[in-house]
């Protein structure tokens, strides 16, 4: 799969200050240590992959990023202001949007209803406030079609599109509601190869309306079909940030493992892994 | 797999046809119910029952039934349970009983002290069962019991001994309050259809129905809030969100804790208006009021097409619901049919609506 040449990378400039910056960020949770010093930070209209494999503390990252978590120690920035999330909501005022494994989209409602979820535009004074259903369906409908999403109808109920669909509903929402950094966990990790691909090229798109983008992972080669700057997360802790061209996939992917017990894989499986 | 949905003209999207996008409403299974229901009874039943009287006759308790039935629906679209509705029915009027015969209050008092204790409730409920996380049913099962037995030990403390507290009739006689409450509802409009002939009079001139009772306007207005607030306003979407997935409702930003807790309230506060209506029309109160009915207003609300996960149902449906019901109960009185089929057409009636609701669901969220 030739991905990578599909999009163009390298927009942001390399010395512009980043949006959102994390510094030496620690999380315990009782007397285990989730996060020991993991530093990053993100761009406006760059795709920075956080990488990681499974217990890497990825999850446990991305959630203090977003206002679920609070860290135990570090400092999170916003445009150079320090910020002090305690729960989703500010971070999603703040510009930084996520979009969770789960979506956060409810299958038995309409895609309307699930773009708007939480933030429903109204009309009328007093108890006269009523939803502006019709700013909802055509905006939904205007941005899914941006996105390359063809409804049926805005009152189509979200358990009817395929995985790959519902990832942009969420992803469009986010960039919809204003969200100057995007926090995609694992978008790709349940998908098929074209739906994979729709959900890059979503990506990119979002990245080119000068989005800040991080894209979490443990996909190698959907990382480096978007990515401009990489960084491996393991046990806890950042093993560096290197730029596109500056690393190679199997460099990532034996980071990611922590090295040695991956390259004696690597061999008996003949580099398929 | 599906994989290739994406395409600009999707060839493997069949065009839907009005019945497809008919059968999406929650509220159709309630409303062919009601249609099949109604045949029946013109087929089988004593033409009186669909006179004009025959009608209020059966409305009257769908009506009582129906306030309940609307507070669970809501509550069930917001992914919890109340069983203990019946019983607040109970404890709500013994409240209202106490206050206008015990301690003497007019109604603009013990109305809204009555709503306020229910309300209260209510959030009590709520919060223990958002804040320990346990199913809605154990924890409101649990004041099922708390609120009958309550209703009993307060009953007997109220009225030296007696299960049933009397004279509530002469306490409220003369309220200003009491017409919203109580009795018939548009006399004066009545009187003047009776005039021009279109309805029908005793020989002296009064009319044979001297208005609609009061508990069928406020069925019918609360109907109609609960329904603009579910499809019309944000807070609407919050229910169904709440209902739909907890989870992910919260982390798009919607006061789950909020709306759950408002929507107990909200169901409580329904049963203390079935109570304040009802003891005001009796003039007493007794424990046994509201027995049972928290089952038979949840048994409405799934006819009405409420899922019993959450996150689907609708206010209207939950009102045909409970006409299908008033009209069984009171219906097979006119037919020569033994009443005690009620129950067996009870549960009939939810076991289909259960097995049709649960394949609308399929139908609704595309699963196979």
């Amino acid at each position: 799969m030739a991905l990578d040449t599909n999009f163009h990378h390298g927009d942001s400039p390399k010395d512009a200050p980043p949006i959102l910056e994390m510094r030496d960020i620690e999380k315990h949770f009782g007397n285990i240590i989730a996060l020991a010093g993991v530093s990053f930070d993100v761009r406006l209209g760059e795709c920075h992959c956080l990488l990681g494999d499974n217990g890497a503390g990825k999850s446990t990252f991305i959630k203090t990023m977003s206002g679920v978590h609070k860290p135990t120690k570090g400092t999170i920035t916003i445009g150079g202001k320090p910020m002090n999330f305690s729960s989703p909501r500010e971070a999603m005022e703040a510009g930084i949007a996520t979009v969770f494994q789960d979506l956060a989209m409810i299958p038995l409602m309409s895609v309307t209803r699930n773009f708007f979820m939480g933030r429903e535009p109204t009309k009328g004074v007093g108890p006269f406030k009523r939803l502006d259903v019709e700013r909802m369906n055509e905006v939904t409908m205007t941005h899914m079609r941006e996105m390359g999403i063809n409804l049926r109808a805005p009152d189509q109920a979200v358990g009817t599109l395929s995985g790959g669909e519902r990832q942009t509903v969420a992803i469009a929402r986010a960039v919809y509601f204003g969200a100057r950094v995007l926090i995609l966990d694992e978008p790709t990790s349940a998908l098929g190869v074209r739906q994979t691909s729709n959900v890059l090229a979503t990506i990119d798109r979002v990245r080119k309306q000068g989005v800040g983008v991080v894209f979490i992972s443990h996909n190698v080669r959907h990382a480096m079909a978007v990515g401009d700057r990489f960084t491996v997360l393991n046990r806890g802790k950042t093993l560096g940030t290197a730029r596109r061209g500056e690393i190679t996939a199997e460099e990532l992917q034996d980071m990611m493992a922590g090295g040695q017990e991956m390259a004696q894989l690597e061999g008996s499986l003949g580099g398929t892994v | 797999m599906a994989d290739t949905a994406q395409v600009i003209q999707d060839e493997r999207l069949k065009k839907e046809g009005l019945g497809t996008r008919l059968l999406r409403r929650p509220e159709l299974g309630a409303i062919a119910g009601f249609v099949l229901v109604t045949a029946f009874f013109l087929y089988t039943a004593d033409g009186a029952m669909f006179t004009l009287s025959g009608i209020l006759n059966f409305m009257t308790p769908a009506a009582q039934l129906g306030i309940l039935a609307i507070g669970a629906a809501m509550l069930m679209i917001g992914g919890e349970f109340d069983l203990s509705i019946g019983s607040m029915v109970a404890f709500a009027g013994l409240i209202f009983g106490a206050g206008v015969v015990t301690l003497g209050l007019p109604l603009i008092l013990a109305i809204p002290l009555t709503l306020m204790v229910a309300a209260g409730i209510g959030a009590i409920n709520g919060s223990i069962v958002l804040k320990t996380g346990l199913p809605s049913f154990i924890v409101t099962l649990a004041f099922l019991f708390i609120l009958r037995g309550a209703s009993l030990v307060g009953l007997k403390l109220a009225s030296n001994g007696s299960t049933q507290l009397r004279g509530i009739r002469d306490a409220v006689e003369g309220d200003w309050l009491a017409p919203l409450f109580s009795g018939d509802a548009l006399g004066p409009l009545f009187v003047w259809l009776a005039d021009i002939g279109l309805v029908e009079t005793f020989s002296n001139g009064t009319p044979k129905v001297t208005g609609i009772p009061v508990e069928i306007i406020w069925f019918v207005v609360i109907t109609l809030v609960a329904t603009y607030v579910l499809l019309r306003t944000p807070f609407g979407n919050w229910i169904f969100a709440s209902g739909g997935d907890r989870d992910a409702a919260s982390n798009s930003g919607v006061p789950v804790r909020r709306v759950k807790i408002s929507l107990f309230m909200f169901a409580a506060c329904c049963g203390a208006i079935v109570a304040i209506i009802t003891v005001m029309d009796a003039g007493s109160t007794d424990a046994r009021r509201g027995f049972m009915k928290e089952f038979e207003a949840i048994i409405a609300a799934v006819i009405g097409g409420c899922l019993l996960t959450g996150g689907y149902g609708s206010a209207i449906g939950a009102f045909f619901g409970a006409l299908i019901f008033g009209m069984v109960t009171i219906g097979l009185t006119y037919t020569d049919f033994d009443q005690d089929w009620f129950q067996v057409f009870l549960g009939g009636m939810l076991l289909i609506a259960v097995l049709f609701n649960n394949y609308i669901r399929k139908r609704v969220t595309g699963e196979r």
